[in-house]
């Protein structure tokens, strides 16, 4: 089997897992208590029965729950109407994810570039010097690294760097996504949101990189001749990135989750943010929107860790 | 003309259960374009005597002392550029596994070009040219088409194959083969081992010939050395080995070559094994299971001496053997006898030569 074919079987599969994951959070949030007409009796306890059941059926909950489903799911595949908020302002839910989204997307896509960035060289350091002092001390900031929490790193750079160095504004207006100037505002958020899976990233890529060391094609190589740069980038390097790659769809999913938290101690206008509003007033379709976003974004970050796999393991493609 | 001289060589492995010394105070020497036998059985030292002419050797292995003599320069004391420049391109190796020895995610004509590249200097396209040369020299069918092959692509035969290809990329001065068949079923082996044989006679390339079987060494080696835990115990030219063995392990390994119609396995007429090398038996560390062995031999260690004459012998020395025996130590002597039965392998290889 070729490369692309490899490819396009895994894009083909993302649509039954796709539709699989619409199944689970729909059961999922309509499992939870809460729905549009409780919110309004709890806004006005003497609506009659006959109100109650106007509602209803206005919010469509008269319908069996397949159904229900079954409306969802083709508003969004028919004509990407993921409904509406309700109160006194309402707001079309695919309106604000496509405001939100792009605000996370360059989150966690520069919290991933920071990971990356800091993990891949640490990691191959510290294996070629497994068990000197360099090896020691990185692998003493990684388990820091994984042991704090995200609010509290959160708070204590905002702490240092902008109450305290004055480096960062609190919080202050932000210029808009695309200005230059916010990368300055992303570094807090970013590095908060990348710091545990950098942390990850490290141990895993030093302890792949000392195990692939061990390895006879390393001595082989060397027996070529080829100066140590050559034997540890070029090949052990590409085999260690491939347990690498395993395990960063896990990490985009600790990612996308840490955004949550992220964008509420940073006041980061994302999806994530969002969402906490979204519980907070029983948004059910904003709540479903989100969520089934969030499960896209870790099913294409699966599909892209894949394809990486295969394009770095000849040995994949035949399975 | 010598073109390698080890003398007095020691390495040891620096292991939680103790130190291994894999390789006790090994001398010899090869000279050009011949073809050097190292026998023993599994443990004895031979794959590290053979990583440490290239420098090789790694944690916890340490080269203790002695001198590897390349051309006459040492290689111990060289730079470690001038090392690399001498790996992969005067000293080559066949590694033992050569499925190990292949990464998995380059492809088998890459591994092969990137050390033309390195040391020959060519560009990619003559690279590629001389790796497709060289596989198909090997006799991997439809080179060409295979270049771009993944190790995992090729059968076990055609990857041994490939790593010689690989060794021999440079046109090596010192071809090491690090029993380059036992992966291998029986014809592929006698192929294999024919095929080294040609290449190193069409390339003049001197081999040391690293195996447990006693067979291939007669079949294509001039000279031949046998170690035992980590130690040299017998040197000989193959004449002398199979016709006047000097060394009882010697003798217990000649009965042990598989003749036709014995179906024996190999080694298994020595009784009992090789020691751990944390723990090697006190003076001759063959005693245990030597059918010769006397009260002395768990006491003295014999040197390794010129067994007309007892005077110690030195890598230049081409016939010498570590039993007491021969510093006159040994009171009731030594009293195998050499019988050859069935085909000798010697008179097979000249018949085949003629
Ligand atoms: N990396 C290592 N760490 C610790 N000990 C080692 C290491 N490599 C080799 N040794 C020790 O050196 C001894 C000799 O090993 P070597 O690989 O040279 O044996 P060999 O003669 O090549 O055997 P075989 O026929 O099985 O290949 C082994 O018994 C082992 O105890
Ligand atoms: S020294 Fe003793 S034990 Fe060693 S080989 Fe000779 S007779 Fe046997
Ligand atoms: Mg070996």
């Amino acid at each position: 089997m070729s490369l692309r074919r490899f490819i396009l079987k895994r894009v083909l599969l993302v649509f039954p897992i796709l539709l699989g994951v619409s199944i689970v959070t729909f059961s999922l949030v309509k499992l939870t208590p809460g729905n549009p007409v409780q919110v309004a009796i709890g806004l006005n306890p003497d609506m009659g029965p006959q109100e109650i059941a106007r509602l209803k059926q206005r919010y469509g909950l008269t319908q069996p729950a397949w159904k229900q489903y079954l409306n969802w799911l083709g508003d969004i595949v028919l004509h990407g109407d993921f409904g509406s908020t309700y109160g006194a302002r309402e707001r079309a839910v695919s309106d604000i994810i496509a405001n939100r989204l792009p605000e996370t997307v360059v989150l966690g896509l520069f919290g991933w570039v920071f990971a990356l960035a800091i993990a891949i060289p640490t990691g191959i350091y510290a294996a070629v010097r497994k068990d000197e002092l360099g090896d020691h001390v990185s692998r003493f900031v990684a388990l820091a690294g994984i042991s704090l929490p995200n609010f509290w790193l959160g708070l204590m750079l905002i702490l240092v760097f902008a109450l305290v160095l004055n480096l960062f504004p609190v919080s202050a207006p932000r210029k808009p996504l695309w200005h230059p100037a916010t990368l300055w505002y992303l570094l807090l958020p970013g590095i908060t949101i990348g710091t545990a899976s950098a942390s990850n990233l490290m141990r895993i890529m030093r302890s792949s990189m000392a195990e692939e060391m061990n390895k006879e094609y390393v001595t082989a190589a060397r027996a070529k001749g080829l100066p140590e740069r050559t034997v540890v980038l070029k090949h052990v390097l590409r085999n260690s990135l491939i347990s690498v790659t395993t395990v960063a769809a896990f990490l985009t999913a600790a990612i996308v989750s840490g955004s949550v938290v992220v964008e509420q101690v940073f006041g980061w206008p994302g999806l994530g943010r969002e969402l906490i509003a979204a519980v907070r007033n029983r948004q059910v379709d904003l709540i479903l929107g989100i969520t089934l976003f969030t499960g896209v974004a870790i099913i294409l970050a699966n599909l892209l860790a894949d394809i990486l796999y295969a394009v770095l393991d000849p040995r994949i493609r035949y399975d | 003309m010598t073109l390698l001289e080890v003398n007095d060589l020691t390495v040891s492995f620096y292991t939680e259960e103790g130190v291994v010394t894999a390789v006790d105070d090994l001398s010899y020497r090869i000279e050009s374009g011949e073809t050097f036998g190292v026998v023993g059985e599994s443990g004895a030292g031979k794959s590290v005597t053979a990583l440490s002419l290239m420098r090789l050797i790694e944690e916890p292995g340490r080269i203790e002392s002695g001198e590897i003599l390349f051309r006459g320069e040492d290689i111990l004391k060289m730079s470690e550029s001038e090392v690399r420049s001498v790996r992969g391109n005067e000293i080559a190796m066949i590694f033992q596994d050569a499925q190990t020895a292949l990464n998995p995610v380059y492809s088998v004509g890459e591994q092969i070009s990137e050390a033309i590249r390195h040391h020959l200097g060519y560009d990619d396209d003559a690279a590629r040219d001389r790796t497709v040369q060289l596989l198909d020299r090997v006799g991997i069918p439809d080179a060409e088409s295979r270049y771009g092959d993944y190790p995992h692509e090729f059968s076990g035969g055609m990857q041994q194959r490939a790593v010689i290809a690989m060794a021999l990329s440079c046109d090596p001065a010192l071809l090491i083969a690090d029993e380059p068949t036992t992966a291998l079923d029986v014809t592929t082996e006698a192929k294999i081992l024919d095929q080294i044989q040609d290449l190193a006679d069409e390339f003049d390339t001197a081999v040391q010939l690293i195996t447990h079987d006693l067979g291939v060494v007669a079949k294509i080696c001039e000279r031949v050395m046998v170690m035992y835990a980590g130690r040299p115990v017998e040197k000989a030219s193959v004449e002398d080995l199979y016709y006047d063995p000097k060394h009882p392990y010697t003798v217990g390994l000649m009965s042990s070559i598989p003749r036709i119609g014995d179906e024996r396995d190999r080694l298994q007429t020595i009784p009992g094994t090789m020691p751990d090398l944390v723990d090697v038996p006190p003076g001759c560390a063959f005693h245990p299971r030597c059918p010769y062995a006397e009260e002395c031999c768990a006491r003295k260690r014999p040197p390794l001496v010129d067994p007309e004459t007892g005077d110690a012998s030195t890598a230049a020395d081409d016939r010498a053997a570590a039993c007491l025996e021969y510093t006159g130590d040994l009171e009731n002597g030594l009293d195998f006898e050499v019988t050859v039965e069935g085909e000798d392998p010697l008179v097979e290889e000249e018949q085949d030569a003629r």
